[in-house]
């Protein structure tokens, strides 16, 4: 087990490098200039700009840019922010806690929703309550988070007054104030997140589950005279969660990606409107840096996935 | 002997978007203490359904019981509940079902499943329905119980998971057992095997099986009575003796002509004879006889009425009209 974690993560490093190569090429060839906005600022003259380029190697050729970002990451170093000049693993520190709070608490919404219903559902398929359940999912599945989100802040902030639209990172109130603040604002992201997702994943669940449920070896469970619950649960859920964990593990980085555009209508300030922001700047630092957080999400949930996968089914072995 | 189990008149149909399926079409099927009772016929005829009709193991909807009694020592088990019929599952009745491959669950030991049954039905706690797996897995002669409870199914063979259901199915001493072709999915050496455990744990036990198979030769080995059905119903029941030496209906003629021969096979030059046509749908049954359109002494009457079954010699019955002539 130990040697297969070293392995995979050992193969995780050529991955990576493939990733940053990719990256940093596209951005390179993405038009646009972070100093656009010097040039067009009378009080700073020509001469000065293109110093400012030179300083920061921004003339140099892509590969040596390239190392020269490869060899300072080594070291630790992200680089600065060519906008607010703050150093970029700062920033993205700076933004995390409030992505992973709100997308890791919308997950778990996510999760509480989908499991309960798509397995209650598919133990009494195209009952009344599978059919709503199914409608329901379908709808939550098929509305953009955008549209989502934009309705709720629409009922809620502005009809009815009930909730905050802009999520602040700066409340002033201390102890349970803070807390209520806090939970008031999160509300909206997480629901709209939560929704979507758990509407996903209840279709995806009750399909995993239908599939298992007809297999020869519920019909043994129940011939050995076991409460339905039982076979249920110990039968039917727990063979079904091989797919679904795997699933949702490699959904993970995705939620990630996905939660940008959530995190842009609520101005939540997460790591992902720190991406967008960077993007319409052309902050070549601050992308290469979230991309890549966003890369080793990846491979870690990957790896998750595969260490899960294996805890769950015992056909499986690391060798 | 006393009988421990009564179906009679059974109907059980399903629903499906045609119409409703005739599987199991008014069959009595008795089972005394301590016997080998024998269904056979060839694939849907309807001996699965009946089978696990018994246990309520059938998907109800879209299955129903429409008609009959299945009568378990005195009780019908028709009307009862599912508690009730969870009580009486595995301890009194265990269920060995057809393909060893799918039948366990791939995700939990063999040991962990022969001791859920136990611990349902007995109350044990885990060691002690460990130890009991552990000597189960001893009984039906799989080597290194102790360790091998451990193992989960993908680590067996296919004998040894069908071994590993016949040691669930008797975990907890039943009284009877019902074995849906437990060979069916076996090679041959192994179907031996399997049937010889059978015979041993029923020598040692002492339960009455009720043996599915379509395979004669299994019912010749293994039997004490049989009973052939066809498409739904039963067309001759019969000793295992008198039905070998004289079959009367000429479905069982048919099958017993297509067991292959070793001993005709070498001097004569022989065909293997096999039954012209396939079973008709259940979901529109001819009337009259449903052998008629294979039969060849079929007549205009065995399609104008379904022939009931009459007791030609004691123990011995028959569904056909012909069936006095065709024996003579």
């Amino acid at each position: 087990m130990t040697q297969y974690l070293i392995r995979r993560l050992l193969i995780a490093i050529p991955s990576l490098l493939g990733i940053s190569v990719i990256l940093f090429t596209v951005l390179a060839l993405a038009p646009g200039d972070p100093f656009e906005e010097l040039a067009t600022n009378p009080a700073i003259p020509p001469d000065v700009r293109a110093h400012l380029r030179a300083s920061l190697g921004m003339d140099d050729p892509v590969h040596i840019r390239y190392f020269a970002w490869l060899s300072s990451m080594l070291r630790g170093e992200w680089g600065y922010s060519f906008v607010s000049r703050i150093p970029v693993d700062q920033l993205i520190l700076q933004r995390l806690p409030t992505t992973v709070a709100v997308i890791g608490t919308s997950q778990i919404l996510a999760l509480c929703i989908a499991l309960p219903v798509g397995v209650y559902a598919a133990t009494r398929p195209y009952s009344v309550f599978d059919q709503v359940a199914n409608t329901l999912a379908f709808v939550g599945f098929s509305l953009p988070t955008f549209f989502t989100g934009l309705l709720l802040i629409l009922l809620f902030s502005i009809h009815l007054g009930w909730l905050p639209f802009v999520f602040r990172s700066d409340i002033e109130a201390t102890g349970w104030r803070w807390w209520w603040e806090m939970f008031k604002q999160s509300i909206m992201p997480i629901m709209v997140l939560g929704l979507f997702q758990g509407a996903a994943w209840t279709r995806y669940v009750r399909s995993a589950v239908l599939d298992v449920i007809r297999l020869d070896h519920v019909t043994t469970a129940r011939s050995k005279g076991l409460p339905e619950r039982r076979i249920t649960i110990r039968h039917v859920v727990r063979n079904a969660m091989i797919p679904v964990v795997t699933l949702v593990a490699l959904q993970m980085p995705a939620v990630f990606g996905g939660a940008i555009v959530t995190e842009q209508i609520f101005r939540v300030p997460g790591i992902g409107s720190l991406l967008i922001s960077a993007i319409l700047a052309n902050d070549t630092p601050v992308i290469m840096g979230v991309t890549f957080v966003f890369a080793c999400l990846v491979i870690f949930f990957n790896l998750v996935a595969d260490i899960l996968y294996g805890w769950l089914d015992p056909r499986i072995s690391y060798r | 002997m006393s009988r421990i189990l009564d179906i009679s008149g059974l109907k059980v149909h399903f629903r499906t978007d045609d119409g409703w399926v005739r599987a199991v079409d008014g069959v009595d099927i008795g089972v005394d203490r301590g016997e080998t009772v024998s269904i056979v016929g060839e694939s849907g005829c309807g001996k699965t359904v009946t089978a696990k009709t018994v246990l309520k193991l059938i998907d109800m909807p879209p299955g129903k019981i429409v008609a009959g009694s299945i009568v378990w020592q005195g009780r019908d088990l028709v009307p009862a509940t599912p508690a009730q019929m969870r009580a009486i599952r595995a301890k009194e009745i265990g269920f060995i079902f057809q393909e060893p491959m799918t039948s366990l669950n791939p995700v939990y030991t063999v040991g962990e499943q022969i001791a859920e049954s136990v611990r349902q039905h007995e109350g044990l706690s885990r060691r002690a329905a460990m130890d009991r797996a552990a000597e189960m897995l001893a009984l039906v002669n799989i080597p290194n119980p102790a360790s091998r409870v451990h193992d989960y199914p993908h680590q067996f063979s296919g004998g040894m998971r069908q071994r590993v259901m016949i040691a669930m199915a008797l975990a907890c001493n039943p009284k009877l057992v019902i074995a849906d072709e437990p060979t069916t999915a076996l090679d041959v050496t192994i179907q031996a095997q399997i049937l010889d455990l059978l015979a041993e744990m029923k020598q040692r036990i002492g339960m009455a099986v009720l043996l599915i198979t379509h395979a004669m030769g299994v019912v010749a080995e293994n039997a004490q009575r049989v009973i052939v059905m066809y498409a739904g119903k039963v067309v001759e029941e019969a000793p295992v003796g008198p039905l070998f030496a004289t079959p009367l209906h000429p479905y069982t003629q048919g099958l017993i002509r297509s067991i292959p021969r070793l001993d005709l096979a070498a001097t004569e030059h022989q065909r293997l004879e096999a039954i012209p046509g396939t079973v008709p749908s259940l979901l529109h049954p001819p009337p009259g006889c449903r052998f008629a359109a294979r039969c060849r002494h079929a007549t205009e009457e065995c399609r104008a009425a379904e022939p009931a079954l009459r007791e030609l010699s004691p123990g011995h019955k028959v569904a056909c009209i012909h069936a006095e002539a065709i024996a003579a």
